[in-house]
């Protein structure tokens, strides 16, 4: 690889010029000029089907252009595959952690380049290097053992490492945020500014607004697989942003809010809940978590990942069998705990990973809007088709689903309207409380409007919903209360004018400061213990 | 003993031990999973041959011994080609009619042209046609089960026309130094073992090895991360492919002569001793330890069956057989259940 002089560089070390792309019909790229500096971290944003990733398919040689040139340090350059791209120095990392989990962490950091003696791989080596460069990436773990047994956060991190290890030019990291922990994103960030330091340009692509301002330089926006501006970061007011993403006017978006949540929404009417949890315990997990949603109301559950919120709202349904706890739905106890049960109560489940459970890939938008309720779409055992097509049309309509026709492949469909399918499969089940674990997550920005507008319109019908959101003005925007949640207690919880950002956060900090103080005055003591102990030592 | 007492976390000094570092091993259970799906049929094999040997007097002999060791061991060529292509998650069932195909060519080589012959026209025609399979399902995108068992088929069909529909026996020479490479139970023995040896060497410290496993965890990562895939996959037919007809050549050199209707259903006993060693079916996972293991049990369990059951005929055989893979099986769908591999 040859080493570029730091004086004379190029003005850029990878430049898409005048890009076309097109699949079958559809125009994904549309003349798209793109310009990375050596050294910077640009953001690469815009909505789902913006054609970002089509870009990126682009510069990394998944794809082949129709028109136009990928530059790679002033030169053209043609990449038939990824690997001719990664050998030039252009490395990837995928929103989906693309490693193999079968096989150990140290193998998938070296794949393809293990360390050899004597045309051997050298394994006792190759597990040394590996040990030692992970150390740098925060995952300290047994290198020797499967890459599956890690926390996706490390996955993503030994992914990371593998990118960052291969003499790169240019990083390109598609989502690397999406499933990792806070403490996580601080250690990418650190990586990222490392990165830059050693002159070794990022490409960042994202959602997260916060995570773009607080470690790109420039930002690239895309709308309908064309480039709608280019520019520093620093001082592009969000809102503007929004509105470039969307192509909306920046009065409306700031008329109507970050989220499509209606601020004045009546909360539900007293009377008796919808659900009430009590006590649910589960062995190192949850701890007499107790919670009530009445009929017509938002309740959202906060806290930090990990706090115990998928695992509340699983132990509810009872897909995850708790040690002690009772749920009550309209004043009967479910005696069975079990999914099935759940839903013959009337409480249903959108789960947090739309692709692992809930969408069936290759069943068309009916199949899978019918699949729970054709029991009782049935008679005798047989399909009612009629009456199936009819609750199809209804939520299609009723949830907006954007689909070519009811027989359209689900998997053909964008991230929202997929979730717009699994939510019309639970709806159609006629349910009292609605338990949603993340429902926008992944899914561009206006079909998250739209998703946050129905949760709205359907607590308004006097459905009892559950929000579990990461994202705080979702959280705070979406609910009437919030029920705060940390290391699977519940801590507190905001209701009315007190569903603030600052209250939650306050709610957050206040009992880690509490729990600080506690441990440091059980260290006093243990530490004063020992030293007592020690004296009489001669 | 450590006098020191530190804070259990801190917190602001960069990356520290997270969760990560706090589950650095593995719940009890999915661990002992894991020994049992890796070193189970290593266990059963030492069971069931301590209790053969215990109960049966004529079991331990040596000529028991040896007569499973020496009879079978080139058969079990079929199970270390058989490996490698199931770590990529494809399936090889020419294999059976390749074995058949090759003894068929070693013999007619012998016969007519000699040792060398006999040696390079099986393993020429091996490797072609496990190239063939493995471009069309490497390049073409076609199935492995569809296109190996069209393999099945040719390879049957091809041995006909070169026997004239069983009415041509090729006979491997009385003199030829052929009849060495097969002849006792030593040289059969080392030369298997050998050969799994370095098929061990290749899975576990070869790039391509690496490669084979990468492609059967996860197809599309290993495409991402650059590795050579279509050509591991083209790699591993023209092994399985070739290693079947080289083990079908060693079979005449043993028997002397080109037997056509030998091989039926061997590509299925090679499967069976492959998931019994732990690999696994779906791919990504695999070892040749295992697949060795695998062999010998069947071969041990094959001869106790022979032995104590043998006025029940073959037929019986094959349904204890049928019954002990299906136990196998059952029994690696739970241990991965219990790892959490699906």
């Amino acid at each position: 690889m040859v080493q570029q002089d730091p004086g004379p560089a190029p003005d850029s070390v990878l430049e898409a010029v005048g890009v076309d792309k097109s699949f079958a019909g559809v125009h994904a790229l549309r003349g798209v000029d793109f310009a990375l500096r050596p050294g910077e971290v640009h953001a690469l944003i815009g909505e789902n089907g913006a054609g970002k990733s089509t870009l990126i398919k682009v510069v990394t040689g998944v794809y082949r252009p129709d028109a136009g040139r990928v530059r790679l340090a002033g030169a053209d350059r043609e990449f038939r595959n990824p690997l001719e791209a990664q050998a030039a120095g252009i490395s990837t990392i995928y929103q989906e952690v693309n490693l193999v989990p079968l096989m150990s962490v140290a193998r998938n950091l070296y794949l393809g380049r293990e360390p050899r003696r004597l045309g051997l791989v050298d394994v006792g080596r190759m597990n040394r290097q590996a040990a030692q460069e992970l150390r740098r990436f925060g995952v300290d773990t047994d290198v020797t053992r499967p890459l599956r047994t890690l926390g996706l956060g490390a996955q993503q991190m030994v992914a990371l490492a593998r990118a960052v290890q291969v003499d790169a030019k240019v990083v390109i990291m598609d989502e690397p945020t999406s499933s990792l922990e806070p403490r996580e994103v601080d250690t990418l960030f650190e990586v990222i500014w490392g990165l830059k330091a050693q002159g070794i340009a990022v490409v960042y692509v994202s959602h997260r607004l916060d995570e773009l301002y607080a470690v790109c330089d420039r930002v690239t926006v895309m709308r309908d697989g064309a480039v709608v501006h280019t520019g520093e970061i620093a001082g592009l007011e969000r809102l503007r942003l929004i509105s470039l993403m969307l192509g909306r006017e920046m009065s409306a978006v700031r008329e109507k809010g970050a989220t499509a949540f209606e601020a004045d929404r009546s909360a539900g009417a007293g009377g008796r809940p919808a659900l009430r949890a009590t006590d649910l315990s589960l062995r190192h997990r949850l701890h007499r978590v107790s919670l009530e949603i009445r009929p017509g109301e938002v309740v959202g559950l906060g806290g930090l990942l990990g706090a115990g919120r998928s695992e509340t709202a699983k132990a509810i349904t009872g897909a995850l069998a708790t040690d002690s706890g009772t749920v009550e739905v309209d004043g009967t106890r479910l005696q069975h705990r079990s999914p099935a049960a759940a839903m013959r109560a009337g409480v249903v489940m959108l789960a947090e990973d739309r692709k692992a459970e809930g969408i069936i890939p290759n069943l068309s938008v009916r199949e899978n809007i019918v699949l729970a309720a054709l029991p009782r779409l049935s008679r005798a055992g047989l399909v009612d088709r009629r009456r199936q097509d009819e609750v199809v049309r209804l939520f299609m309509d009723r949830l907006r689903i954007k689909a070519a026709g009811p027989d359209q492949k689900v998997s053909d469909l964008s991230g929202g309207n997929q979730q717009k399918v699994l939510l019309a499969r639970w709806l159609c089940l006629q349910p009292k409380v609605l338990l949603l674990d993340e429902p926008t997550r992944g899914i561009d920005v206006g079909a998250k409007a739209e998703v946050q507008a129905l949760i709205n319109e359907l607590a308004e019908d006097g459905l009892g919903v559950l929000l579990i959101s990461s994202e705080l003005e979702e959280l705070i925007e979406g609910s009437d209360r919030v029920v705060v949640l940390k290391d699977g207690r519940v801590v507190g919880e905001l209701e009315g004018d007190g569903v603030t950002e600052d209250a939650l956060l306050g709610a957050l900090a206040q009992d880690a400061d509490a729990r600080d103080a506690d441990t440091r005055d059980t260290d006093t003591q243990d530490t004063d213990a020992k030293d007592q102990d020690k004296e009489p030592t001669p | 003993m450590s006098p020191t007492v530190l804070p259990p976390t801190t917190l602001s000094s960069g990356p520290g031990p997270g969760p990560s570092a706090a589950s650095a091993r593995l719940p009890l259970r999915e661990r002992l999973a894991a020994q049992v799906q890796r070193r189970g049929a290593l266990a059963v094999l030492v069971l069931v041959a301590a209790i053969a040997s215990a109960t049966s007097a004529t079991f331990p002999t040596w000529s028991n011994v040896s007569s499973i060791l020496g009879n079978n061991a080139f058969v079990w060529l079929l199970a270390l080609g058989m490996t490698f292509v199931i770590i990529t998650g494809g399936i090889d069932l020419s294999v059976g009619s390749l074995y058949a195909l090759g003894g068929v060519l070693g013999a007619y080589g012998a016969q007519t042209g000699g040792t060398w012959l006999a040696i390079l026209l099986p393993l020429a025609v091996g490797a072609g046609w496990g190239t063939v399979q493995g471009l069309l399902i490497a390049r073409a995108g076609m199935a492995p089960f569809i296109v190996t068992l069209a393999g099945l088929l040719g390879a049957r069909g091809l041995l006909q026309a070169v026997t004239h529909e069983g009415a041509t026996t090729y006979l491997v020479p009385a003199g030829s130094w052929f009849r060495n490479l097969g002849a006792g139970v030593w040289t059969p023995v080392i030369l298997v073992g050998v050969l799994f040896a370095l098929g061990g060497l290749l899975l576990t410290r070869s790039r391509f090895g690496a490669t084979l496993t990468a492609l059967g965890g996860n197809e599309n990562a290993a495409l991402l991360m650059g590795l050579p895939v279509a050509r591991a996959k083209v790699l591993v037919y023209l092994l399985s492919g070739t290693l079947a007809a080289g083990a079908g050549a060693l079979g005449s050199a043993r028997l002397g002569s080109g037997v056509t209707t030998i091989g039926v259903g061997y590509e299925l006993t090679a499967i069976a001793a492959v998931v019994i060693g732990g690999t696994l079916l779906t791919g990504g996972s695999g070892s040749i330890g295992g697949t060795v293991s695998g062999v010998l049990l069947l071969a041990v369990i094959h001869n106790l069956i022979d032995h104590y059951f043998s006025q029940y005929g073959s037929a019986f055989t094959d349904a204890v057989n049928g019954a002990f893979l299906a136990l196998v099986v059952l029994l690696q769908t739970l241990l991965s259940r219990t790892q959490q591999l699906t």
